[in-house]
């Protein structure tokens, strides 16, 4: 092993209470986690303590309970903000999730932002959070949605990047870390780029936050979206980070209670930020489970977590790749996030999967929410298992172990 | 071991009926899973009011191809309205399988392809 990483896997397992079930009479080995991951007792028990000892609504309640509780989210955006390397917490909006994170930049900054003509630049990469957005407001708006290709490796091809750069172009959107390859883009060098070509960058870190340490001032990007339950937080609590200066100039995207500063008849003024964009009552108590599970991946280190996935990941790719039949996508093993998506020759990724379920292993199977990707590739649904701080190397091998025995139960020639 | 996967579900996989297309068909109709990609197209000859002969062509999981092959065999003989009422627990009696919430559009996309394909006759 090149690298010894602090992180203990044992005691890590030992505070996810869910990772002691059994499916199919086996142990669980969850190796779904760029879907969602699981959640640790810190969490569980700050949400349950927050609704038995401080829940209330929020903001310009005086009395107990709605201080406390205002005191919570707002650390929690404090929280956010640290996390992130943020320069300004006022820049830290909650959304339910990086999804609605990226609707909300496409929807305001883009509709006032965006005319027939313009060229938005998104790429092949993309989950379709943040290429359906896109897609919608090239449509109105006539707008051209502009693909940066994918070489065979699965990396971003910046020479086709350094294309659609040249000429109108007015927002570059795209991952951090492709759901499907585990690629890593180089997004201070992409935003670079993108800046010089009087471009605004969104980056979806969907699937980078929760792995490795982040720092949107480094990065420098305009926009910033995740979610909450990819990094062991509460479902329904996401984040944008936009830059203030422009989330100021930016229209709201919804609108009613908790996000205007005066009411009139026939119009409104609307509050500063951050609450502008966080229009009714907000998700409380999982902004609260999400500062926890900020908490509780900084005590185990992200440098750990991001070695200990790599490290995984690479086991994972030689292992695979020594199967018959088997066909591991996306970059070699070196440097590449604990995302292996892969095929198996005569097993579709269906049965896999539920092959695998049946020994306790879970992982997901299909398109990944990437068919431009897919079409790209000329791949079928694949299978992908994605890894994260408890996982093992055994259960690495559990997954092999299923993916030899799929492969002698479907030994059919069809 | 899963129970998906009995002998008779592995064998109209492994050796599916009716596999194929049929020429002039007066039914003809694809469809795509958009979750997973599995796509069927079935072919229907009608005799009398009847099926006479149907035909699948497919790509897919074992419970999709299965499901194909086994329901080119179900309706054969069957009128237009006897084709309308069936539903999808027809479907998993003649899978003779339960199929959890992530399988069950494998499961009766055949039937399903079958259901567009008799909605567009009706337009016609």
């Amino acid at each position: 092993m090149s690298t010894r990483t602090s992180l203990d896997t044992t005691t890590c397992r030992a505070d996810f209470p869910i990772l002691n079930r059994k499916v199919g009479g086996k142990t669980l080995a969850y190796l779904d986690n760029a879907a969602s991951t699981q959640k640790p007792e810190a969490v569980i028990e700050a949400l349950t303590d927050f609704y038995r000892k401080h829940y209330a609504n929020i903001h310009r309640g005086v009395h107990t309970l709605s201080e406390e509780a205002t005191v919570a989210y707002e650390a929690a955006r404090d929280q956010v903000a640290a996390f992130i390397h943020a320069p300004d917490h006022r820049g830290v909006i909650f959304t339910r999730n990086a999804t609605e994170a990226i609707n909300l930049v496409a929807h305001t900054w883009g509709r006032t932002q965006i005319k027939a003509g313009d060229r938005i630049v998104v790429t092949l990469m993309e989950h379709h959070s943040n290429l359906i957005p896109w897609q919608q407001l090239s449509e109105e708006t006539g707008a051209e949605l502009a693909y940066v290709s994918v070489t065979d490796e699965g990396h971003l091809d910046l020479a086709s990047l350094d294309q659609h750069l040249n000429g109108p172009v007015k927002m570059v959107a795209l991952t951090h870390i492709s759901n499907v390859l585990g690629t890593v883009n180089p997004v201070e060098e992409i935003v670079a780029r993108a800046h010089a070509a009087g471009a605004r960058v969104l980056i979806d870190a969907a699937q980078s936050v929760p792995h490795l340490p982040v720092d949107v001032e480094a990065i420098n990007c305009d926009f910033f979206a995740f979610s909450g339950h990819k990094m062991c937080g509460p479902t329904g609590i996401g984040v944008l980070y936009g830059r203030p200066e422009l989330l100021e100039k930016m229209p709201p995207f919804l609108t009613g209670g908790g996000m205007i500063e005066r009411v009139e008849r026939e119009k409104s003024k609307w509050a500063d930020l951050p609450m502008k964009f966080e229009a009714g009552t907000p998700a409380i108590a999982e902004a609260v489970g999400l500062a926890a599970a900020i908490d509780y991946l900084k005590g185990v280190g992200m440098e750990a977590i991001w070695a200990h996935e790599q490290e995984l990941a690479a086991y994972a790719w030689e292992q695979l790749s020594e199967i018959s039949g088997v066909r591991v996508i996306g970059p070699p093993a070196k440097g590449r996030s604990g995302v292996v998506s892969f095929t198996v020759e005569g097993v579709h990724p269906h049965d896999l999967a539920e092959i695998l379920d049946s020994e306790g292993v879970a992982i997901r199977a299909g398109y990944h929410c990437a068919h431009p990707l897919h079409q790209c590739f000329g791949l079928p649904p694949t299978a992908r298992a994605s890894f994260y701080l408890y996982n093992t190397r055994r259960e690495v091998n559990r997954l092999v172990a299923g993916i030899r025995q799929a492969q002698q139960l479907f030994a059919i020639k069809r | 071991m899963s129970d998906l996967y009995r002998e008779n579900i592995l064998d109209h996989y492994g050796n599916p009926r009716n596999e194929g297309v049929l020429e002039n068909p007066d039914i003809s109709h694809e469809r795509q899973n958009p979750v997973c990609g599995d796509v069927v197209q079935l072919d229907i000859k009608l005799e009398d009011g009847r099926v006479k002969e149907a035909r699948f062509r497919g790509q897919g999981c074992v419970i999709s191809m299965a499901s194909a092959s086994m329901f080119t065999e179900k309706i054969k003989g069957k009128t237009i309205s006897e084709l309308q009422e069936l539903d999808e627990e027809d479907i998993f009696d003649m899978l003779g399988v339960e199929l959890g919430p992530s399988r069950v559009y494998c499961g009766v996309l055949p039937l399903k392809v079958m259901q567009e394909a008799l909605a567009e006759l009706e337009q016609d």
